[in-house]
């Protein structure tokens, strides 16, 4: 495998390695809150991995000449723009959940309230 | 190239069910707008390796793009709609 092949791996394995933690993050953690926190930055984290290693990947074997190489590139743009569009949207979307959460009033979990 | 984008669609499906797990069985409807929400995200990114396991990325990034705006905007509207909603319960459980 090339050095393109080997970038691409390690950027799709620490993708998926993130969004499993960001799963098990979301069973596990007790309350709302913290699992809002697990949701959200795990999320848009392992997004811009996965897909800045499937932009990378359009790239390979690129040639000036021919018409397949120049429609990967402008596959690997568009990828580009989910990223951007995730990086704004998600945190964002994530903001209007806790809003909504601390309108109506969920209690954040003390350690305290366990043993009552 | 194949096997490793095949490895990471099978990681990435074994974390949408361990999300859809909270979805099912949330105590409250906010858990369940935030599973809804990390399994459209993680849809997104499973679309694309779709188009590259089937070598038909041109067509499927329409579809992905398509998807994150959706994605989006059901957790704006659900969440709106969660708040406008007359009784507000938390837990969805009717008692009336």
């Amino acid at each position: 495998m090339s050095l393109l092949s080997w970038i691409v791996t390690l950027f799709l394995m620490a993708g998926v390695f993130f969004f499993i933690v960001g799963s098990v993050g979301i069973l596990r953690f007790p309350d709302f809150y913290s699992r809002l926190h697990a949701a959200g930055k795990c999320d848009t984290l392992a997004s811009a991995l996965v897909l800045g290693a499937i932009a990378l990947f359009g790239l390979r074997d690129f040639d000036w000449n021919s018409l397949q190489s120049w429609e990967n590139l402008r596959v690997s743009l568009k990828v580009m723009m989910i990223v951007l569009f995730v990086c704004v949207a998600s945190p964002s979307a994530t903001h209007a959940i806790t809003k909504a959460a601390f309108i109506v009033g969920v209690e954040p979990w003390e350690k305290r309230k366990r043993n009552r | 190239m194949n096997t490793v984008f095949l490895l990471a669609a099978l990681g990435m499906m074994v974390s949408i069910a361990l999300a859809m797990i909270r979805v099912v069985g949330g105590p409250t409807v906010l858990d369940r707008i935030v599973g809804v929400n990390v399994i459209g995200s993680e849809t997104t990114v499973l679309l694309l390796i779709i188009g590259y396991l089937f070598n038909a990325v041109s067509m499927f990034v329409d579809i992905a793009i398509a998807y994150a705006m959706l994605n989006f905007i059901l957790s704006i509207g659900v969440t709106k709609f969660f708040l406008r909603r007359k009784g507000r319960s938390l837990h969805n459980t009717q008692k009336d």
